[in-house]
């Protein structure tokens, strides 16, 4: 039961933060100050992961198809697929589900529990929209760059490491990344991409709107954030999957 | 003014207010006093709507509280200015951003105007010059200040204060009560104060209420303390000994 009381109360925290902003030039500015601590603010993290991570795969699937009969490009439409299918929007959304929903729910969580929710109530402010809609709004605009960033810097990992090592040319890792493309793979990463961006801040700003007590329990908010957002990702990536590519 | 009229509240593991009644007069500085968990802080944020009530009415002036939908409560709510205990200034914004976000969010005034008033508010809180400074770089007397700068920014009718003097040293809550008071006085505001503190108390005090165990025990003014017979209301004033050699002699 405890479960659809949770569902009932984020839901209802929904229908507080998807209200009309008091100031459209307030949500403006709000807005444009998340994009950048959300989202510029995790570039290098992003560009880091997914260099590393392409090049591993690359290195992987290298070592798992020594075949004389099987061609080299295969490293590159692995590497591509992998990348494209699964690590830039979900694996980077679960990265951003440690990094942001922690950010998000101790942010929150703090204003809550040093009463500066409180102070915003008591002037007529909706909190709720005034505090989450810009941290969603440029979750949801600036998290597909990263999904894109993320794919162009893992392949290019992928390629300059099978250079390096020599597993691969540059020419058949080219002919492996262009083979049966199929450019619906992009928009895949990018809906699914939109959605978890949705699902982190959303979830991490519900747990931290509601927490209350001291600084132990923002501590523990922020780590239920991080934990149920990576589990409802991982539960609409499931859903996502089979609705677009089955 | 505001008046409240058998005013209730419960959470699920205790009663925390029980048909508390009393009104809160205009120009003057009203005390809600009680000991730590008495349950004044509930009554304060029951009067300004974070808390619904259970059973009871709440009347700013003419105006039914309870009654009001969520939109009107908004409206009545910019004529309303608040002092938390903590201060609750917003940490990531500067002392002008705390002070003009108020007049960010409800008037369309120009940003010279602003910061004007801005600047105007700062300074009868004596904290001119301290615009580009962020709470973390406050001494807690001079966030309280700034707090009180940031809930008169809206010229509002009604000011609560919870606990404004926690957490600082004797001279700087005298300094803070006083400010409160003049305040008060000067733009005849309703002013509610809680407080567990008998120098606020003896200094302030225009009317007191004094709450225990959720229930109202006695009400009167600074001058009428020592004269008390309540024994509640004596054993929490002069609790110490120094109060009570003031009190009963000896």
């Amino acid at each position: 039961m405890r479960i659809f009381h949770t569902i009932g109360m984020y839901m209802l925290f929904m229908l507080k933060v998807f209200k009309r902003p008091e100031k459209g030039w307030i949500f403006y500015r709000e807005t444009v100050k998340e994009i950048e601590k959300l989202g510029l603010n995790s570039i290098g993290i992003v560009a880091i992961i997914s260099a590393f991570t392409g090049a591993v795969i690359t290195i992987q699937t290298a070592y798992n198809i020594e075949n004389p009969f099987l061609p080299t490009y295969l490293i590159g439409v692995t590497a591509r697929d992998t990348i494209l299918l699964e690590f830039s929007s979900t694996i980077v959304a679960l990265i951003l589900a440690g990094k942001i929903g922690s950010n998000i729910a101790s942010e929150i969580g703090t204003m809550r529990v040093t009463e500066q929710i409180d102070a915003l109530e008591i002037m007529g402010v909706n909190s709720a929209n005034y505090l989450v809609l810009p941290k969603i709004t440029a979750a949801v605009l600036f998290n597909p760059l990263l999904c894109i960033m993320s794919i162009a810097v893992g392949i290019t990992g992928g390629w300059a490491v099978g250079v390096f090592t020599g597993v691969i040319t540059t020419q058949d890792y080219l002919d492996g990344i262009l083979y049966i493309f199929i450019p619906f793979y992009i928009t895949y990463a990018i809906i699914k991409t939109i959605v978890f961006a949705f699902i982190i801040t959303s979830v991490s700003a519900f747990y931290g709107y509601y927490v209350s007590g001291g600084s132990l329990e923002v501590g523990q908010s922020s780590t239920k954030a991080v934990v149920y957002s990576s589990v409802v990702v991982l539960l609409f990536n499931l859903i996502l999957t089979q609705l677009l590519l089955s | 003014m505001i008046r409240v009229v058998n005013v209730s509240k419960a959470f699920p593991d205790r009663i925390v207010l029980q048909n508390i009644n009393a009104d809160f007069e205009k120009g003057k500085t009203n005390l809600i006093i009680g000991r730590s968990g008495s349950g004044k802080t509930v009554l304060m944020k029951s009067i300004v709507g974070l808390h619904e009530v259970d059973e009871g009415d709440i009347y700013y002036g003419d105006i039914h509280f309870n009654a009001l939908s969520f939109n009107e409560k908004k409206t009545l709510r910019k004529e309303v200015g608040m002092l938390f205990q903590g201060s609750a200034l917003f940490d990531s914004a500067t002392v002008e951003e705390n002070v003009v976000y108020p007049l960010d969010m409800f008037t369309e005034q120009t940003r010279t105007e602003k910061i004007e008033r801005a600047n105007f508010c700062l300074k009868r809180v004596d904290m001119e010059n301290s615009n580009k400074f962020f709470p973390s770089e406050l001494s807690g007397g001079m966030k309280k200040r700034v707090a009180i700068a940031r809930a008169i920014a809206l010229n509002p009718r009604f000011l609560f204060c919870d606990e404004p003097n926690s957490g600082l040293d004797p001279i700087t809550s005298i300094l803070i009560d006083e400010l409160i008071k003049e305040i008060t006085e000067e733009y005849g505001i309703t002013t509610i104060v809680n407080t567990h503190d008998m120098n606020s108390v003896m200094g302030i005090g225009d009317k007191i209420i004094f709450i225990h165990e959720g229930k109202k025990w006695w009400e009167g003014t600074k001058d009428e303390v020592l004269h008390s017979d309540n024994k509640e209301f004596n054993d929490f004033v002069f609790a110490s000994k120094l109060a009570k050699q003031i009190r009963y002699g000896g």
